[in-house]
């Protein structure tokens, strides 16, 4: 009736108690906000200053609003800037492809199997990942079965000649970073594609088809658009993290697949040029912050029509 | 206060309200509950009727207004410490726990120790004794509510409260649970405050039941009092439905008014008009459809002298088992309803027939005439929050 | 009609089903591989091409210098982050989920930026910050950070369960006598657990997976991830691969009683 829809304060009977009810999400708040406030934000405060300071190691550094080491830093990784999103948006690309039929299968076609391919979904995730990067090692090694047969049928060379690969070999190639990208941010588009179709009723596709759609009509018509919620949410869990990744690029590639998290890394551990990796650090925030919103401006109106 | 613990007043509302920012959800309303009654509140969604009951139980802080119980003021007081329980909309079943800690939950929280003989006893009462270690998830719809009934009657509260109990069951359900609740209400003898949007429901369970509309109440009396003697057109179409014609004031006659509609003149019983006739004036005449006898145009000298009658055709007939309806125009009003027992069943009242409708005047009412004459017709039943 | 147009048609059918398990494929079969490989005895220091089958790494898996120190201290990270994101974690939801109060929005968008946000951005900003303070790497940075990053996790996985909680459950614990303490005792708690243990399962799994932030904030620590790292520069011991499989057998095996558990319980 007229309760439904107001905000589920817990009820206070006396205006003392009101008071202290009015209290109570502050108490609740303040040690995980002062956390965040002091090991999230404040580090990013840090971190801008750092981005336009100046010095060295040894003779310490200072703010100097030298806000050249922005420029500095695009014009000599761009390539890297732009390879990182190329890789995360072809791995995104890819996990969707891969992620879709497998959601949809757990989602709608899967019966009493339905628990058990959700946890073989998820079970990858109970073996570290490096370890499992590291078997990828393995699976595309030059003498392996896999490069074998994909050179047997004359896969290689057609991807050598797209640039995908390089000299009938896979590993330390851009097909290998993105295949490892792929397979390690797959379940992040999975999970909530599967979240998403098992919400819809099973009888709108009854009605779909009652309505004269065919099989593939009812899919782009229906199930589609109403998946589209996990679709961008499962595309924004995959390219994010694929782009700042440099696990990929440093165990299947070699240094002509670098991406930016790469270079903040060895900026900030190696080199100990911290105004750099600060710099890249705020320059990949800025993109992936661009293209999300875009993304998301996109999606949302994709989603009226 | 002895002789009110057990004839006089359990629940006093006084000038109790509730305003959410600029929405009024209930304006200041006073009401007084017998103790031992079955009282409902019936409205449609929207109309403060869970909001009044809301205030009883102390979940929502009246704006304005005083709760009193059984003639101790228990306003300031959060809903733990008031001495009344609530059966929520949708039962509101701990999940977590099975049958018998949720009916023991109360006693427990009372710091009482030994509670099986009590919840086996209560269990008894509402027949689920064998289902005691169920989850409430386990159970039906039917069963979960006699649960929540439980729950709440375990703790001989002063007053229960229902919240839209039965709006969750199926209809064949709900008839047998209003039987149930009325048997359970009449052994344990607490006061019951029943919350309703079904008319039907509130006229077969409760002694008196009060009709609220807009956060007012619309009138309190009993169920065939309101019936009868509806005093809004909000009443009298909200419960069941009414033929309202508008009609001219043209004099008195002893006890009767004379009334006049398009070319028609119509009498009524002073007694049975709420509004002041004044001659000239317009007045609503309202006349229950069942209480309409439908005679063919040919046997018109039939019609007993002293019954109101009007001519018309039959533009509908629908045959609903137990009686056929008809809608009637005529001079007087469009779409006159008409109930007739399926007894004797003229063949001739067939859609375009010409009839009369008569009716004893005494079983018509005034209502006043400047009232929105569809109020309470087309309200959505939904018996939301 | 033609059988071998029946089968194109059960294909055609089937094609969603035949194209998901290939993915399944794709995600299990790393698996595959790190199981296989904990049975190698490979020559030389990397166990990336197979020789011959061999028990000599699952009979001594700690036989490798460091390694099974590192694992334990990841579990003891992994433990105490998991703890402590849950308790800061839980207090936020409950804040969120069941008050309306000024700034609502502002601490919503605290709570979403760090997952929002790639991991070596956090990494690196964290790792400025302790340079700054001049606080030494290690425990307790990783620590520090570990809670950060699972903070938010927690967060989202207890509120989406107290959201999606009859606020009426609460009301009638009160309207049957239970004070706003018991309330929350016997009645919210017990109904937001299962989104709590999602929240601290899943903080338990990040921390002890965690490279990234890790590897900017440990300085000379050596968590077991960090192991791995530098093990794929040095040379990978095969005993990583017996702590892969075994991990991802226990795993499994809980979830499997886990649910045989649960269904057991269902039908009695």
């Amino acid at each position: 009736m007229t309760t439904t829809d107001l905000p589920p304060v817990a009820p206070a009977a006396t205006p003392e108690a009101a008071r202290r009810t009015r209290r109570v999400p502050y108490w609740l708040l303040l040690p995980g906000i002062l956390w965040l406030l002091v090991f999230f934000v404040a580090p990013l405060v840090y971190q801008a200053s750092t981005s336009v300071q100046t010095g060295s190691l040894e003779e310490g550094f200072e703010v100097t609003w030298h806000v050249a080491t922005y420029a500095d830093a695009l014009s000599e990784y761009y390539p890297q800037f732009l390879r990182s999103v190329g890789y995360a948006a072809t791995a995104t690309a890819l996990c969707l492809l891969l992620g879709y039929p497998l959601a949809y299968l757990i989602a709608f076609r899967a019966g009493r199997w339905r628990n058990v391919l959700m946890v073989l979904v998820i079970a990858p995730f109970f073996t570290s990942f490096l370890i499992r990067t590291l078997a990828w090692k393995t699976i595309l090694s030059d003498g392996g079965p896999v490069v074998a047969a994909l050179d047997a049928l004359h896969v290689l060379s057609l991807t050598d000649a797209l640039g995908v690969t390089e000299g009938h070999r896979v590993l330390a190639t851009p097909l290998a970073v993105v295949c490892g990208l792929t397979y390690n941010f797959l379940p992040f588009m999975i999970l909530p594609l599967y979240t998403s179709l098992e919400r819809i009723d099973g009888r709108l596709h009854e009605a779909a088809h009652d309505l004269y759609a065919r099989p593939v009509t009812a899919f782009r018509k229906v199930t589609l658009p109403l998946s589209m919620p996990g679709v961008v949410a499962g595309t924004l869990l995959t390219f994010i993290p694929a782009t700042g990744d440099y696990i990929n690029a440093e165990l299947l590639g070699s240094t002509d697949q670098k991406m930016i998290g790469n270079v903040i890394q060895s900026q900030f551990l190696r080199v100990l040029d911290y105004p750099t990796a600060a710099a890249l650090s705020f320059l990949l925030m800025a993109v992936i912050l661009a293209m999300v919103t875009v993304y998301i401006r996109k999606s949302g109106t994709e989603d009226v029509v | 206060m002895t002789a009110t613990a057990t004839t006089g007043t359990d629940v006093r509302l006084t000038g109790i309200s509730k305003t959410y920012g600029s929405f009024t959800a209930v304006h200041p309303l006073d009401l007084s509950v017998p103790a031992g009654s079955f009282f409902a509140l019936l409205g449609a969604s929207g109309c403060g009727k869970t909001t009044t009951l809301r205030m009883i139980a102390g979940l929502e802080d009246p704006t304005t207004g005083t709760v009193e119980l059984a003639g101790k003021d228990v306003s300031g007081l959060p809903p733990y410490k008031r001495p009344v329980n609530t059966v929520f909309q949708n039962y509101a079943l701990f999940p977590h726990l099975d049958i018998y800690e949720n009916v023991a939950f109360g006693l427990r929280r009372r710091g009482i120790k030994s509670v099986k003989k009590q919840v086996d006893e209560m269990l008894d009462l509402v027949q689920l004794g064998d289902l005691a270690h169920r989850k409430p998830q386990q159970l039906s719809g039917g069963q979960q509510q006699r649960v929540a009934v439980a729950r709440a009657l375990i703790n001989h509260p002063q007053v229960l409260l229902l919240d839209e109990p039965l709006g969750a069951l199926d209809l064949k359900l709900r008839r047998q649970m209003q039987l149930e609740l009325k048997r359970i209400q009449t052994e344990v003898g607490i006061t019951f405050i029943h919350v309703t949007h079904d008319q039907e429901e509130a006229m077969t369970m409760a002694d008196t039941v009060a009709v609220m509309n807009a956060g007012r109440v619309e009138q309190l009396g009993a169920p065939a009092d309101l019936y009868e003697t509806p005093r809004t057109t909000f009443v009298a179409n909200f419960l069941g439905t009414s033929n309202l014609l508008t009609a001219d004031v043209l004099g008195t006659a002893g006890d009767d008014i004379l009334l006049r509609v398009g070319d028609t003149k119509l009498t009524l019983p002073a007694t049975r008009c709420t509004a002041t006739a004044r001659t000239g004036e317009k007045l609503l005449v309202g006349i229950r459809p069942e209480k309409i006898t439908l005679t063919h145009a040919d046997d018109a000298g039939t019609v007993a002298d002293g019954r109101n009658s009007v001519r018309g055709r039959i533009a509908q007939s629908s045959f609903t088992g137990v009686s056929t309806q008809y809608l009637v125009d005529s001079p007087a009003g469009t779409g006159l309803c008409v109930y007739e027992q399926n007894i004797e069943r003229d063949s001739r009242l067939v859609p375009g027939a010409e009839v009369v409708l008569h009716w004893n005047p005494g079983h018509s009412f005034g209502l006043d005439a400047a009232q929105n004459v569809e109020a309470g017709t087309d309200v959505e039943a939904e018996g939301a929050g | 009609m033609a059988p071998h147009s029946r089968v194109a048609r059960a294909l055609r059918r089937n094609l969603v089903v035949i194209a998901g398990l290939g993915t399944l494929a794709y995600l299990l079969l790393p698996n595959v591989i790190v199981t296989v490989f904990s049975f190698n005895k490979p020559n030389g220091r990397f166990n990336y091409a197979w020789q011959r089958f061999s028990t000599d790494a699952w009979t001594d898996p700690c036989g490798v210098a460091d390694l099974c120190g590192s694992l334990s201290l990841s579990l003891w990270i992994a433990l105490w982050a998991t703890v402590g994101a849950t308790v800061l974690g839980t207090l936020i939801a409950f804040a969120l989920a069941r008050h309306r109060f000024r700034g609502r929005s502002s601490v919503s968008t605290l709570i979403f930026l760090p997952m929002a946000m790639p991991e070596v951005v956090m990494a690196a900003s964290l790792a400025t910050l302790f340079l700054n303070m001049g606080v030494s790497f290690g425990f307790w940075t990783v620590l520090i950070a570990h809670i950060t990053f699972c903070l938010s996790f927690v967060v989202t996985a207890v509120k989406a369960r107290v959201m999606s909680m009859d606020p009426r459950l609460e009301q009638a614990a009160q309207d049957l006598y239970a004070t706003p303490l018991q309330t929350f005792l016997k009645v919210t708690l017990p109904i937001a657990a299962p989104g709590i243990a999602a929240g601290a399962l899943l903080s338990f799994a990040l921390s002890f997976d965690d490279f990234i932030i890790t590897n900017f904030n440990s300085g000379s620590t050596v968590t077991f991830p960090m192991y791995v790292w530098g093990s794929a520069q040095r040379g990978t011991p095969v005993q990583i691969n017996v702590i892969g499989t075994a991990m991802f057998a226990v795993a499994v095996l809980c979830v499997l009683v886990a649910q045989l558990a649960g269904r057991r319980r269902k039908r009695s």
